[in-house]
């Protein structure tokens, strides 16, 4: 069995994988990271988005050994100093959730359309997040978090 | 990069939740930010998947490949042979245990309810029911095992079309042959209303078979100590579940105990006993250990239940003036291969839902169930009521059209005035109160009815391949099911009431109980609000428990817009009964009469004097018990039940504008209004989020949606790159505004939320792209309106030559 070596959310782990093992899996399963959950098994739904080395991936569409010497952050890991990300504040503020299935992958994904595009228009937004599926909110509350996110990251940025 | 401070998380969301608090006093009405957010959006979640316990082993089903087949061998032992198996099961090995799954609604005397094993023993009666399964130490080898068992089949004809199906000679599904049951309701005399009518109109439409498509697929994982059992799954019903367990499989009530941990929505689809919930509690009991299985969503789309598939044949005859006369409505309802939970209820939910707002002289409804070689189908958002709905809108759309009448104008020749309520319709249902004019007049002017108009006729003139169409919805619907005396009537297997509890703890703290058992609806925070105010103690002061048998000991759970109408009620019910409690304390403690107290932000005052105790003391000596007058016990704590008097009939105007080009067939949605009345309003937010989500499954019927079966009855949108759940990409912003008239039937005068989305977008939207397709002729597109149908459509009518 093939043994990786994984940063996941700070920390890093040594693991003996089977080639077929999912990242998704190695992350729930192996690691506790129950966090980031499943919704599909072809990679349409995004609820299992995180960050691989910067970029968002679809963790059930990577195998873990991909993941060898890369560096994940989830949703578990994405406050800094013990708060919530801005994004995850901005989620909240915006009823931008319900029952909070799609909501790890979503807030993932919007930081990541954030990198191509730090202050978005509806329709970018809209577009950027065609890869992950909500079934509760009909994406208005969304589309407005991410606007709310997209100006408290770059006001954040602005103090530094 | 760290994990986060819960403790300082928890501060935050604190501290930007009273940034939008209003001044006033009042929690009820209060745009409160929601208690579940936190774990929700830091990956501290409770999903069913995400639990596990010592020694857990894991589930795998083999199910059907065939629509239809005599089962003629299985054999499983391959798989036990394998590294990492525990077990494997056919269904002959939980045959003399496993039950029949329950059907509830037995909805007329000549209804036939197959015996439906949760594994199948015998015969398959629709692809992917489950034939077999393997318990091993971990899911790929349980997947890896499914491989070497070996089924044979002895293939059987499908059944897919339902007036094939009830044909002579159709093969048969069951024994006693395709119709599961037929009913009829009349009201007024119908020939008098069509004979001679000036207008009459008759038309079918299709409702087709939706996947329902929770973002959270369905997990159980079972457990039991030799004795009792565990069952955590992810159910709306956890209540009604234990009891139907303990029916089904003979497992003692008291020794069941039912956990609906996080849930990642439903919409009805929840709203199940499933097989893979008895064979989890067999399983457990088999082998004495936790077992847990989780459906890939390809499992999901074949054997989730399915919602809507009906053809609906209507006709309708009015006066030369618009006036309905009467209505006829004959549904085939497709059950799909079983009657499961309340499959059957689903069809009879719109019986008197087809009139509408609408008055008239006659109605009938007639219904037949159907069987075929398919998922069955059972509750979907709505249930029944879209369907109605759909077919009496786009009706009047008709009408309206026949007439050359403004659509907005021919409903209001026929709806109830606002003066008429409460107005007992056609059908026998008594509606409480509304105000359809005063809906639909913010909504005319939300969106700019008269300029669309103006600029529909001007790209009709021009000849623009780009058409314009408005459509529009004025609907009703019937939820907060329900009054438990009507649900008899209708021959429900259960009552419709709800419980709520409160317990004052020692330090003043509250914890409300209560029956229902939310999955996204926010009940968390909302009955927080209820209990706030009812107490006058701080909404964080109170927290909400539910979803467990053994901590919420009673209810009837989550489904038909049913939650903050009687399970709310029934919590604020149970807080009057905490005050009645304390107000005898107070006077015993502060030496006066219960008559000298006022009962104001959370105290007891002593009328004219200083002297109060606040709730949260006198919680504190009934406590310490030092103190306590003559026969009364040391407690606060209070439950209540309530069983609403009637149903909740929420209304509104939704109205849709689209763009539909008529070169390509492509629809897009320009515009969409919607003005609901859902009575007093506990948090807008909330009900802003319950519209929004409502609105976009609505739409996703119209344009986007259908679970398709082939010729052989397999069904071939088994993943979401097949069926088609809209993105945000896929759908427009909604501009949302509210009237109220306060429901009659409870104290808080509050109206269901959860449905009323689903059930008026769904014809607004078709309403719109027919309007846009009219003068080319089109007077339908069947569902989902896809672009490839709406250019057949207009290639049907377009004359020879011209063709596009």
């Amino acid at each position: 069995m093939p043994r990786i070596t994984v940063t996941v959310d700070g920390i890093t782990y040594e693991e003996d994988v089977e080639p077929r093992l999912l990242l998704v899996h190695l992350l729930r399963d192996r690691l506790g990271k129950t966090g980031t959950p499943v919704g599909c098994d072809t990679s349409n739904c995004g609820a299992c988005t995180v960050m691989l080395d910067g970029k968002s991936v679809k963790s059930c569409s990577v195998l873990a050994v991909q993941a060898d010497g890369g560096d994940v952050v989830t949703i578990e890991g994405l406050g800094a100093d013990g708060s919530m990300h801005p994004m995850q504040r901005a989620f909240h503020e915006e009823h931008a959730l319900q029952c909070g299935y799609c909501t790890p992958g979503m807030v993932m994904a919007a930081i990541d359309l954030l990198r191509d595009d730090p202050d978005p228009s509806e329709e970018t937004i809209r577009e950027g997040l065609e890869g992950n599926l909500c079934r509760c909110t009909g994406y208005c509350n969304i589309v407005s978090a991410v606007r709310r996110g997209a100006q408290e990251m770059g006001q954040a940025v602005s103090k530094q | 990069m760290t994990e986060m401070d819960a403790g300082l998380v928890a501060e935050q969301i604190a501290q930007s939740d009273q940034l939008n608090e209003p001044t006033d006093r009042s929690e009820v009405g209060r745009p409160r930010r929601r208690k579940e957010d936190t774990r929700l959006l830091t990956g501290r979640t409770q999903w069913t998947d995400n639990l596990s316990r010592p020694g857990m082993l894991h589930v795998m089903y083999l199910r059907s490949p065939m629509a239809h087949a005599r089962i003629t061998r299985v054999d499983v032992s391959g798989a036990r042979d394998l590294p990492g198996v525990v077990a494997a099961f056919s269904g002959e090995d939980f045959a003399a245990e496993q039950g029949s799954l329950p059907c509830a609604w037995p909805v007329s005397e000549d209804i036939v309810i197959p015996d439906h094993p949760p594994m199948a023993v015998s015969e398959v009666r629709y692809v992917g029911e489950a034939v077999a399964c393997v318990v091993a130490t971990d899911r790929y080898r349980a997947a890896d095992a499914l491989d070497a068992i070996e089924v044979d089949y002895e293939p059987l004809p499908a059944v897919l079309d339902m007036n094939e199906a009830l044909a002579d000679g159709s093969p048969k599904v069951h024994e006693a042959g395709n119709k599961a049951f037929s009913a009829k309701i009349t009201a007024g005399d119908v020939d008098a209303a069509f004979e001679g009518a000036p207008v009459v109109i008759d038309r079918t439409y299709v409702q087709q078979r939706l996947i329902p498509s929770a973002m959270e697929p369905r997990a159980v994982l079972a457990d039991t100590d030799g004795e009792s059992f565990t069952l955590w799954t992810s159910t709306q019903i956890p209540h009604v579940l234990r009891v139907m367990l303990a029916m089904v499989t003979g497992v003692p009530e008291h020794r069941i105990r039912v956990i609906a941990p996080d849930v990642g929505g439903g919409f009805g689809s929840k709203l199940q006993v499933t097989a893979e919930e008895v064979l989890g509690l067999l399983l457990t009991r088999k082998l004495g250990k936790p077992v847990k299985w989780t459906e890939s969503r390809s499992e999901g789309n074949l054997t989730v239940h399915h919602g809507r598939d009906q053809i609906q044949h209507i006709r309708l005859a009015a006066d030369a003036d618009g006036r309905i006369r009467g209505l006829q409505v004959d549904l085939l309802a497709d059950m799909g291969a079983y009657l499961m939970l309340v499959t059957p209820g689903i069809p009879m939910l719109g019986a008197s839902m087809f009139n509408a707002i609408y008055k008239m002289d006659a109605y009938e409804f007639a219904c037949t169930g159907v069987f075929t070689t398919k998922m069955p189908t059972d509750a979907y958002r709505g249930a029944g009521r879209p369907e109605a709905t759909f077919a009496i809108e786009r009706m009047m759309d008709e009408l309206a059209a026949e007439l050359g009448m403004d659509p907005v104008e021919v409903r209001r020749r026929n709806w109830i005035r606002h003066e008429e309520f409460p107005y007992t319709t056609i059908s026998g249902l008594t509606y409480d109160s509304g105000n359809y004019e005063a809906a639909t007049d913010k909504a005319l002017a939300l969106f700019g009815y008269d300029k669309l108009r103006a600029e529909q006729s001007d790209r009709r003139d021009r000849g623009d391949p780009v058409q314009l169409g408005i459509g529009v919805s004025t609907y009703t619907e019937m939820c907060g099911l329900a009054p438990s005396r009507m649900l008899g009537e209708a021959n429900y297997g259960a009552g419709g009431w709800e419980h709520g509890a409160v317990r004052m703890l020692p330090t003043g703290k509250v914890e409300v109980i209560t029956g229902t058992s939310p999955h996204g609806q926010g009940h968390v925070t909302s009955w927080s609000q209820i209990a706030a105010d009812a107490l006058g103690v701080p909404f964080e002061d109170v927290t909400v428990l539910h979803g467990d048998t053994a901590i919420a000991h009673k209810g009837m759970d989550t489904y038909g817009s049913r939650s903050l109408v009687i399970g709310g009620v029934a919590v604020l019910k149970a807080c009057d009964k905490v005050k009645d409690k304390a107000r005898r304390l107070a006077a015993h403690v502060l030496e006066c009469s219960p008559d000298d107290l006022e009962f104001e932000a959370g105290a007891f005052k002593v009328r004219g004097t200083e002297s109060q105790r606040t709730i949260q003391e006198l919680a504190l000596a009934a406590f310490t018990a030092h103190d306590l007058p003559d026969g009364v016990e040391a407690r606060l704590d209070s439950e209540a039940t309530f069983d609403p008097e009637n149903y909740s009939f929420p209304h509104g105007t939704h109205l849709c504008a689209v763009e539909v080009d008529t070169e390509t067939g492509m629809v897009k949605i320009r515009s969409y209004v919607a003005v609901d009345d859902v009575g007093k309003v506990v948090n807008p937010l909330i009900v802003e989020g319950q519209v929004h989500g409502g609105i976009a499954q609505g739409i996703a019927q119209a344009l986007f949606e259908e679970a398709v079966y082939d010729a052989d009855g397999n069904l071939l949108t088994t993943t979401m790159a097949d069926y088609l759940l809209p993105s945000a990409a896929d759908l427009p912003g909604f501009t949302l505004d509210r009237t109220e008239t306060p429901a009659t039937s409870n104290p808080l005068g509050v109206k269901g939320v959860g449905e009323a989305g689903t059930i008026a977008s769904t014809p607004a939207v078709v309403n719109a792209v027919v309007d846009a397709l009219r003068p080319r002729g089109v007077h339908d597109v069947r569902m989902p309106c896809t672009p490839e149908r709406i250019w057949r459509a207009l290639e049907a009518q377009a004359p020879e030559g011209v063709r596009p």
